[in-house]
């Protein structure tokens, strides 16, 4: 990597294979990468390909069959707070209203300043009103922000996301992708976005890690100089989201 | 039910992760309760040895106590005759109990009218009717399978109503779409909808009219399970035969139990539970 | 056959409507008790032989008023109520830490929970001879019934409920840094406590349906030992049947009280759910998991 800033995540040689009755079944191999700090990183691959499996081993939830991960220089062992793993809507607790999910990593804090800091991304996630619903009452959208905001509010350095918008309607979803881009421009933090939609990762990404199917290996890392906000019409986002459609072997027509 | 999948599965459902392995586990959860079950009774043994009581049986009189059974040739009988009280009474409540339930859970006026008759007669014990059951029937089986019925009935009905009530009012929607009539909605979307929640009520049914055989053999009938318990206890205080009779109608539930489940997980109906 | 059913509809089951027919709707359910008493009077009165020997409904009403006058309806009410509460209570204070334990880990699950099926099924009055022998006739023996009867079910269910919680709350507890006796105060607990409420609401009504298997032992007081006495000495069916109602009502007034706690907020999200079902009977909920009954 001709990396400007600092190495945040360093994925070194990393494999994984589950074991099923005797037999092994490889899901990932041979994954090098490394994540600036700052960074908004896209790994995208068809359904199948890992890229969860690779996420949640560099969240610390699974353990790697071979490699390493590390963050700031140090091996990933277990979960932390420090590092966020945003899941899709279900990860909402239902038994806590907005405010109680969004406070649920700051319990620590004293009343009045865990009180400022919830209010804050309440805001931030534009869900001002909503402080004493449950999730059940609110949209699969604004479950989503409240996910978001919850992994914000314990300021985090890194963010992990796992297809974050997946479940959501098209219009949501590009309103939350306009949203995630404007918090990750005031906060900077480092982004790992997982996604299966090619446009969602020309749309977002700093580098595109585009990965094989089963077993998931890396094929190819596309750096994006597209400012933001970007233009999606443009000949050159539609030429970078055509150079990918033909990496993965689609004509962009049907 | 799935069950330990929780530890080793991960964040996001993973396209990535097979199935855990089925083999190593299928081992385990033979081996596991079979050893729990093993330091269990040496535990039992042992207490039994250091107690000295000449009273509580060890699990080796216990074993005596069943083969002695079997050499009397009253063990098979016994067994056959409680699974006879047992499904007749059982069968007779599917029969009047399935139907009932259904058409409770159509007319939702009819349910409101019931449901408090049977909230009011659920609390009360087999054993409090036991009087009545003498009065009606007589000492005879046919009080012992009354109570079983009794028992196993309101679950039953309950069941039912349940079922055909929560089927969704789009299914029904779609149904009549289609034009079908009002028997083949029945047949064609309300039951194969309600299936799955019947026929868990029906297991816990069923595991209901085997606890109350032993309330129901309490009634002079001189054969099956409970009676043994009541008469071993009564006529000599063989507590070797009483435990082995509580065994025998444990291990007997956790069959039926388990044939039951088998059902659940066929095909058509497999949608229903959250089984993997 | 002329149910409508738009698409959508809330189940017929929902709550009355705010109308004016909501007094009529509310007559309904007295309506089916009216029957059954009507049903019961009129069968004995055509029934011959020794139908005979069973009291009309005005006698049952005649029996619990001489109950009342006499203060045993008191007496035996809170006898059996004192040890329904006593073996519950017990039953919930292990069964229920030791169901967490259990569906936690998974291996402890596999090796103890098929010893507690087979328990399961030995009806609490087979187990009547172990309790004497152990605990003497008594009150002792009497309340180790009640609580063998809701042990079981009050810790499948709980174990179920452990295993049933979902694997994104645990790692996103995780995630935060919650380690486990935080973990299991901040999410396993909230995130069982509705099917607990109902497991403990099925369970009492259990509790309470074994009291009269429970006071079979030789004690002097309680509701069940007054169908078992009414019968034995002198055959008064109409004490007996007048039990029967009481345990019937008090069962009722019971579940009324396990149900509205089911109504906190808290845990409402946990029946929504099953499509606004109240798990109203049996434990028989769509997923199969509250399997608790007796």
């Amino acid at each position: 990597m001709t990396g400007n800033a600092e190495v945040k995540v360093h994925i070194q040689d990393l494999s994984k294979a589950f074991h099923t009755n005797g037999h092994e079944i490889r899901v990932l191999e041979h994954i090098d990468l490394d994540v600036r700090e700052g960074e908004l990183v896209c790994i995208l691959g068809p359904s199948g390909c890992g890229k969860s499996t690779l996420l949640n081993i560099v969240g610390g939830f699974l353990p790697a069959s071979s490699g390493d991960v590390a963050i700031d220089g140090l091996p990933v062992r277990r979960p932390d707070p420090r590092r966020i793993f945003v899941f899709q809507e279900r990860g909402v607790f239902p038994w806590l209203t907005v405010e109680g999910n969004i406070g649920f990593g700051i319990s620590g804090l004293p009343a009045t300043e865990r009180a400022a800091r919830i209010a804050h991304y309440v805001r931030l996630v534009g869900l001002e009103g909503f402080e004493n619903a449950y999730p059940q009452e609110l949209s699969g959208g604004m479950k989503q922000r409240v996910e978001v905001a919850r992994a914000l509010a314990v300021n985090p350095d890194v963010l992990y996301l796992d297809e974050p918008f997946g479940a959501l309607d098209s219009i949501t979803r590009l309103v939350m992708r306009s949203e995630l881009l404007r918090i990750w421009q005031t906060e900077r933090k480092t982004i790992l976005f997982v996604t299966h939609d090619i446009e969602e990762s020309c749309q977002l990404a700093d580098r595109i890690v585009v990965l094989s199917a089963r077993p998931g290996s890396i094929r190819r890392v596309v750096e994006v100089d597209l400012p933001h906000p970007r233009d999606l019409s443009s000949p050159r986002y539609l030429a970078l989201r055509d150079s990918i459609l033909e990496e993965i072997g689609l004509a962009h027509r049907i | 039910m799935t069950d330990g999948n929780r530890k080793s599965e991960i964040g996001n459902r993973d396209e990535g992760a097979p199935p855990l392995p089925v083999g190593p586990r299928l081992v385990e959860s033979i081996l596991l309760p079979v050893g729990t079950a093993a330091v269990l009774i040496a535990f039992w043994h042992a207490a039994v040895r250091l107690s000295h009581t000449d009273v509580f049986p060890s699990p080796l009189s216990v074993l005596r106590g069943v083969g002695e059974l079997a050499r009397k040739g009253v063990l098979a009988r016994y067994i056959a005759d409680s699974l006879l009280r047992v499904g007749a009474g059982y069968s007779l409540a599917l029969v009047l109990g399935i139907p009932l339930g259904i058409a409770l859970g159509w007319y939702s006026t009819a349910a409101r009218a019931v449901n408090p008759v049977i909230q009011l007669l659920r609390p009360i014990s087999p054993l409090a009717w036991i009087p009545v059951a003498i009065v009606l029937f007589g000492v005879t089986n046919v009080a012992a399978i009354f109570l079983i019925f009794l028992a196993s009935f309101f679950t039953i009905v309950v069941a039912a109503m349940n079922g055909v009530r929560n089927v969704p009012g789009m299914y029904l929607a779609a149904g009549r779409n289609f034009g079908l009539s009002v028997p083949a909605l029945f047949s064609r979307v309300i039951f194969p909808a309600a299936l799955p929640r019947v026929l868990t009520g029906l297991r816990v049914a069923l595991g209901v009219a085997w606890l109350v055989v032993v309330a129901a053999e309490m009634i002079a009938v001189n054969s099956g399970l409970g009676y043994l318990v009541i008469d071993s206890r009564n006529a000599g205080k063989r507590y070797d035969l009483v435990i082995a009779a509580m065994l025998l109608i444990g291990l007997i539930g956790l069959v039926l139990n388990t044939l039951v489940r088998q059902v659940e997980r066929l095909r058509a109906v497999r949608w229903g539970f959250n089984a993997p | 056959m002329a149910r409508p059913a738009p698409i959508d509809s809330p189940p017929p089951h929902g709550r009355p409507a705010r109308s004016s027919r909501s007094l009529v709707r509310a007559l309904v359910p007295l309506s089916g008790i009216a029957v059954l008493i009507l049903v019961w009077d009129v069968a004995l009165s055509l029934g011959g032989g020794r139908s005979q020997l069973l009291p009309r409904p005005f006698a049952v009403v005649r029996a619990i008023a001489e109950l009342a006058q006499k203060g045993f309806l008191l007496k035996h009410v809170v006898a059996s109520l004192f040890r329904v509460t006593w073996g519950y209570v017990a039953a919930v204070i292990v069964g229920i830490p030791l169901g967490v334990v259990l569906g936690w880990y998974r291996r402890g699950g596999m090796a103890i929970a098929p010893i507690l099926e087979i328990l399961r099924p030995i009806s609490p009055l087979a187990w009547i001879p172990v309790a004497i022998l152990w605990f003497g006739v008594g009150d002792v023996s009497a309340v180790f019934i009640i609580f063998l009867g809701s042990l079981f079910p009050l810790t499948l269910t709980a174990m179920n409920a452990v295993r049933g919680v979902e694997v994104v709350h645990v790692n996103a507890g995780r995630n935060f840094g919650l380690r486990a006796p935080e973990l299991l105060r901040r999410v396993i607990y909230p995130a069982i406590l509705p099917q607990l409420i109902v497991g403990l609401r099925l369970s009492l009504g259990i509790a309470w349906l074994v009291v009269v298997a429970a006071e079979m032992i030789a004690v002097s007081s309680g509701l069940g030992f007054l169908i078992i006495d009414a019968r034995n000495a002198g055959n008064r069916y109409d004490l007996v049947v007048a039990g029967m109602v009481l345990i019937g009502v008090i069962g009722i007034a019971l579940d009324a009280i396990m149900r509205s706690l089911e109504r906190s907020k808290a845990v409402a999200w946990g029946y929504t759910i099953l499509e606004g079902e109240q798990p109203d009977v049996a434990g028989v909920d769509a997923a199969g998991r509250a399997t608790v009954l007796p």
